[in-house]
């Protein structure tokens, strides 16, 4: 019946999410066997994200994607709000540069765009498996020799498995590669689909037609000042909102994700934006945010780690999916080398780790943040205390009465003063300044 | 023994709208999947496969994408898949349908021998249950429908004994072979696929048949070959809630007398109309 199957090949991808397609579509181009094996029911039916992808990075592994690929809008305009209560400070950037062609990023939706590069991979010659989970990792000794999928005659051998699982990875864990995830290494997304007519998108955020996109990422109030980013982004039919924050504080401040969102949409900064919208989709996800620090393991003797299961997110400059694309390009191009010279020890494999350090600013970009996370998390006046004071600050100014100007500016410096010393405001700069430059 | 199944692609009724002002069903982002009764038919077949030998061909009629439902059911264990695919099959009623399937199984055992042909009772989406009963016609074969178990195939004697679901219970009867059955979904129980056959089924490319592959007259096909017309479609009023009478273990003598008085007085009044 199903005999004549073999159940060898070059490459077995777990995962097919940004990474593990990267990997398989070039692991595939260069002619490997290659199986990607998914547990969804499509490849994008299991991933969220807020839903930016870049250019430049996503057509190193698949060319000129956007003439084809479904993608919503080109960026042009990206917005930061920082929210009190009742108020905004509002900046943005706009430039018609970012809509030149190609544009710079583009807003997308996962369940279309992963479907697109699944059959990239597909047409380049991988196979890809999906409703499939794999269950453990088949080793030899402190060899990776394939993998056991929760199917009847379920074992896959390969001599290279690159492990995309994403987040949460178990199979790391069970190699060793990666300890028990704490509560502070992940984020909490929660994310809306909502319904709109393009028209109406388009007035509410002064765009000029289908070729016209926005992000707006907003913090502060946003997320009860908690370490994390509230998004609003705009599609061609729809607004992604969404609101991330980190697991360990929303625990502590006893938050479900449904409450936050809940809230964010009725916040006063919001509330118009989506107003008139249908809700089309829920979802909720985690997003890897130990950064640097907590990476696992990159590679091993007959194995590879790439994307959100790597941890490789940068949640200050709200990068991932371009990380997941590139990372499991080049984990692709180590298994090709490792296949050329007929060798899959660790010490071939660790040319990936090397090329993602000299030929992708990755892992530089995630050393340089490496106590980014922390010193938000831990400097708690950041997102709370500061936004309220530029506010008040703002509303002073800009509130004309019978004060003078003087005695307004010498009121905010002891509004300023009252809330945060000057000391603590000057460690405050220092440390930001450590963690970030 | 060689058993062919006809399966239809069909939208997830579970995820359909209806349309509150055109009455259409709203298909826009609703994912397809095998009928329900035709992956039953698939899984019965393979079962055959297993205790008789043999093999499993796939038959469809579809548009292109349609081949996703037959690699499904290369996944569940078939061995062949063909798709009747053509522009001028499109707007086929079930009397145009049966007419090309037909065609396409007359073909299919002009190179192998057929010996048991197997539908589903009825596609979710039409709900008609007619083109399985129109290929057995058109095709002269004995047909069984709502079949619930296959209890033996005799490949000497040519006889196929099969149970059929009635509203009373199960009747037992025999038929010639080659014959075509319609199965209901209590049949059997659809296995997990195996991983050799998911990877057998990513790698298989369906054959196509198109107009000029089966030996049909055009103006028997698509719209032109349909006489069906749909005159109205409207969804079905909700049915209103039953009523339910609670105390039956505590006090079952006076619910008793609650129902009989409700009985009388609805039996009361269908016979004062």
């Amino acid at each position: 019946m199903a005999t004549d199957v073999s159940n060898k090949f070059d490459v077995i991808v777990v995962g097919a999410g940004l990474a593990g397609l990267a990997a398989a579509h070039t692991c595939a181009q260069a002619g490997l066997e290659t199986i990607v094996i998914e547990r969804g029911t499509k490849p994008g039916t299991k991933n969220v994200m807020g839903g930016v992808l870049y250019t430049r990075p996503t057509a190193k592994v698949f060319p000129e994607f956007w003439k084809d690929a479904p993608v919503e809008r080109p960026v042009i305009e990206q917005g930061a709000w920082l929210l009190t209560s009742d108020s905004a400070i509002k900046l943005a950037y706009r430039s018609q540069r970012f809509a030149d062609d190609p544009p710079n990023a583009f807003t997308v939706l996962r369940v279309k765009l992963d479907k697109y590069f699944a059959d990239q991979a597909e047409k380049s010659g991988a196979l890809v498996i999906c409703e499939t989970l794999v269950e453990e990792v088949l080793t030899d000794g402190d060899n990776v020799i394939g993998v056991r999928c929760g199917r009847a005659e379920g074992d896959l051998y390969a001599p290279v498995v690159i492990i995309a699982e994403g987040v949460n990875s178990e199979l790391t864990r069970q190699l060793g590669m990666q300890t028990d995830l704490k509560l502070d290494d992940t984020a909490s997304v929660v994310k809306e689909l909502i319904r709109l007519d393009p028209k109406v998108i388009e007035d509410r955020f002064n765009l000029s037609g289908e070729h016209e996109g926005t992000t707006i990422e907003m913090y502060g109030d946003a997320t009860l000042g908690m370490l994390g980013t509230a998004f609003v982004y705009t599609n061609k039919d729809s607004i992604s909102l969404g609101v991330g924050f980190l697991l360990s504080q929303a625990v502590e401040a006893a938050q479900t994700p449904y409450d936050m969102l809940q809230r964010l949409k009725q916040h006063s900064m919001v509330a118009p934006l989506i107003e008139g919208g249908e809700t089309g989709e829920y979802m909720t996800h985690m997003i890897p945010e130990g950064g640097y620090n907590r990476m696992p393991q990159l590679f091993g003797h007959g194995v590879m780690v790439v994307g959100d299961a790597a941890m490789l997110v940068n949640g200050i400059h709200r990068e991932g999916s371009n990380y997941a694309l590139l990372s499991g390009q080049l984990a692709a191009e180590t298994a090709i080398e490792a296949h050329e010279n007929g060798d899959f020890s660790g010490k071939t494999l660790s040319h990936y780790r090397a090329r993602l350090l000299d030929e992708t600013p990755i892992l530089r970009d995630l050393r340089k943040y490496r106590n980014a996370a922390h010193y938000v998390e831990s400097h708690p006046a950041l997102l709370s205390t500061y936004p309220d004071l530029v506010s008040d600050a703002m509303y002073e100014m800009l509130n004309v009465d019978d004060v003078p100007k003087r005695q307004k500016q010498w009121e905010i410096v002891r509004m300023v003063l009252r809330a945060r010393s000057l000391v603590g405001m000057a460690w405050d700069g220092i440390d930001g300044a450590r963690s970030m430059l | 023994m060689n058993t062919a199944v006809c399966i239809k692609q069909v939208p997830d009724t579970t995820e359909v709208r209806i349309d509150p002002e055109t009455n259409a069903l709203v298909r826009e982002g609703v994912p397809s999947i095998v009928n329900p009764f035709d992956a039953h038919a698939t899984e019965e077949a393979v079962r055959l496969k297993e205790r008789y030998g043999g093999t499993v061909t796939i038959i469809s009629m579809g548009p292109p994408q349609a081949t996703e439902a037959i690699k499904k059911c290369i996944s569940f264990g078939a061995d062949r898949g063909i798709l009747l695919s053509d522009r001028a099959f499109a707007g086929s009623d079930t009397w145009a349908t049966s007419y090309i399937i037909a065609a396409g199984l007359k073909r299919l055992m002009s190179e192998q021998p057929v010996d048991l042909i197997l539908c589903g009772k009825q596609a979710i989406d039409g709900d008609t249950a007619q083109v399985g009963p129109g290929l057995a016609r058109r095709l002269n074969l004995p047909q069984i429908t709502y079949a619930i178990s296959i209890e033996e195939v005799n490949l000497d004697a040519r006889r196929v004994k099969v149970g059929r679901r009635l509203e009373t219970g199960v009747e037992v009867v025999e038929a010639p072979l080659p014959a075509l059955l319609t199965c209901v979904e209590e049949m059997n129980e659809i296995r997990y696929a195996s991983l050799p056959n998911m990877i057998r089924a990513a790698r298989y490319e369906p054959e196509v048949w198109g107009r000029d592959d089966l030996e049909v007259e055009d103006e028997l096909l698509g719209f032109n070959g349909s006489p069906t017309v749909v005159s109205k479609i409207f969804a079905p009023p909700e049915r209103e809630p039953g009523e339910i009478i609670p105390g039956g273990t505590e006090d079952p003598t006076g619910v008793a007398a609650v129902i009989a008085d409700k009985l009388i007085e609805a039996l009361g009044a269908t016979a004062s109309v």
